[in-house]
């Protein structure tokens, strides 16, 4: 699957565009949710988020998304730009980054009376979706959900989409408009093999296509080597981050989900 | 109201002869008004599953009425509809805040809005039968100043519709995907919640506190049965609001029930219809 590894992975933070988390801690209510987390993202780059469930994944898609208090830093460089500072959902110092979020798949129901082509709309237009939807956004839309081979579910409603349908619809809006980091909840739950498959070929494309960096969380380890570039074992803080086959076959990958060593990376 | 009058004359009912009844011709616009507010408002209560929301909101409306009569106003609907709007506001915060699940935190606010309405409704040994027409609602007693102030609501809501529904949608769809493009979900629901509060407010007087919550659950729920998209979905709910609110309102006047009631059972039976034809797959 994979076809390309990006240049600018092995060198610093030099002259790519990056997205700097150091010392990141959350706290939510009195209890640790993530303690000192720091790691790079570049662009062009595929990064996986792995780790156990409560390990705080989520929270630090919200952090990142500004959604989130934290404290620490999270710093984005464009492409030869100066770094720009994001603090809790406020930004100093320019223009904040855009982030494309893939949410954990929504739950519709199988009559709820929403289109892809409503819900579309909805997100990305002002025009008030209760009134017919006029020719101009449609297009839009569709070309919108070209990019994740979508035409053809426009006018189908929300909840009658398969699972790997849904994330690619929910991708198409992410990528409207085209985000500098896309950040994707545990994209490959409820999806089939083969819709698993088309996604990943998909984000593959899309990162060359716009370079943008992409970090997702998933539970799928047998996938992992074939499209990330790196991984990052979390729990509460970061356990290991590296190459795929090198967090996979880690005594810390093995202690945090309870496998002996010498098994091989399913779970 | 002249013009309405002429245009009512044009009817072939008795009632709509020039110079009489004008209750009758009162009745018929006010449902004209309320019929589509409620066939409007529906679609997003139920479709961000707020109908136990509110049913608790018609509940504090009485509340209101109760501390208005209390406090002396000729007018107690003003101070129900501040105690709603306040009501609103309060369930939301709590809600965001708490960590129980919202149709809880629900039935703490309506339990305790009955209570205190019941409560001050007979504080000092009072009798409750006052209250009484505020549970079956009596549309013929609607006057002009309530049917304008019902259009001026009309407007209200279809300009908050006009302008926010998408984040309205999008908010009760997902919360975070909506705060991720940059919609402010609390207020969204905050203000939703409140129109809800106003308009169940003004026209329980008419409708009646007990019918009220299956005129904002009813059109909306039989129009999911059959809609495949928001146009079709609310055009099913303003139509069937509308329709069965004049077909309850004729019921009621010639054969003499109350119109609050003939209309839910109406829409009932336009639900009925709409699960028969209901979309497979």
């Amino acid at each position: 699957m994979r076809k390309i590894k990006h240049g600018r992975l092995a060198t610093g933070c030099a002259d790519a565009c990056c997205l700097k988390l150091e010392g990141l801690s959350v706290r939510l209510q009195g209890d640790s949710i993530l303690e000192d987390v720091s790691f790079h993202l570049h662009c062009g780059e595929i990064v996986a988020l792995i780790g156990p469930n409560g390990a705080g994944k989520s929270s630090l898609f919200r952090s990142i998304l500004g959604q989130m208090p934290y404290r620490g830093s999270i710093t984005f460089s464009p492409a030869g730009g100066p770094a720009i500072r994001l603090a809790d959902g406020t930004v100093t110092g320019g223009k904040r980054p855009l982030v494309g979020y893939v949410p954990q798949a929504p739950s519709f129901d199988r009559g709820d009376p929403v289109s892809v082509l409503d819900f579309f709309t909805a997100a990305t237009a002002k025009w008030p979706v209760w009134l017919p939807v006029p020719k101009g956004y449609r297009e839009r839309a569709a070309a919108s959900l070209a990019r994740v081979h979508g035409e053809d579910l426009l006018d189908k409603p929300m909840g009658a989409l398969s699972g790997g349908q849904l994330q690619r619809v929910l991708l198409a809006l992410a990528l409207e408009p085209v985000p500098h980091i896309l950040i994707l909840d545990e994209p490959l739950s409820g999806v089939d093999i083969e819709g698993e498959h088309q996604l990943l070929e998909m984000l593959d494309e899309l990162r060359t296509q716009y370079d943008l960096s992409i970090f997702l969380s998933t539970h799928d380890f047998a996938t992992l080597s074939q499209f990330a570039d790196k991984v990052i074992l979390l729990n509460k803080r970061v356990l290991k981050a590296g190459p795929p086959d090198e967090v996979l076959s880690s005594p810390e990958f093995y202690e945090t989900f309870h496998l002996r060593m010498g098994k091989g990376g399913e779970a | 109201m002249e013009l309405w009058y002429s245009l009512v004359s044009l009817l072939p009912f008795e009632w709509a002869q020039p110079g009489t009844m004008y209750f009758m011709k009162h009745a018929l616009l006010a449902v004209l008004v309320i019929s589509p507010l409620f066939g409007i408002l529906s679609t997003m209560v139920v479709h961000s599953r707020m109908s136990f929301f509110s049913d608790a909101l018609g509940h504090s409306a009485f509340t209101g009425m109760a501390i208005g009569a209390l406090c002396g106003f000729n007018e107690p609907s003003w101070a129900a509809v501040i105690f709603a709007i306040l009501f609103a506001l309060l369930f939301n915060l709590v809600r965001r805040r708490s960590a129980l699940a919202s149709d809880t935190v629900i039935g703490v606010f309506s339990s305790t809005a009955v209570a205190l309405g019941i409560f001050l409704s007979t504080l000092g040994g009072r009798s409750f039968t006052k209250f009484n027409n505020l549970l079956i609602g009596d549309i013929l007693s609607v006057e002009p100043a309530k049917i304008g102030l019902l259009a001026l609501i009309l407007v209200l809501v279809v300009l908050l519709w006009a302008g926010s529904f998408n984040q309205l949608m999008l908010s009760a769809v997902h919360p975070a995907l909506a705060d991720s493009r940059g919609i402010r979900v609390f207020w969204q629901e905050t203000v939703f919640s409140m129109a809800i509060a106003v308009v169940v407010t003004l026209s329980m007087t008419w409708v009646g506190l007990l019918v009220i919550n299956s005129l904002l659950v009813l059109p909306a729920a039989s129009a999911r049965n059959v809609a495949r998209n928001m146009a079709q979905y609310h055009l099913i709910s303003l139509l069937g609001a509308v329709v069965a609110g004049v077909a309850g309102l004729m019921t009621s006047y010639y054969i003499g029930a109350s119109a609050g009631a003939a209309i839910t059972l109406y829409l009932a039976v336009w639900f009925l219809i709409t699960f028969l034809l209901r979309k497979k797959g």
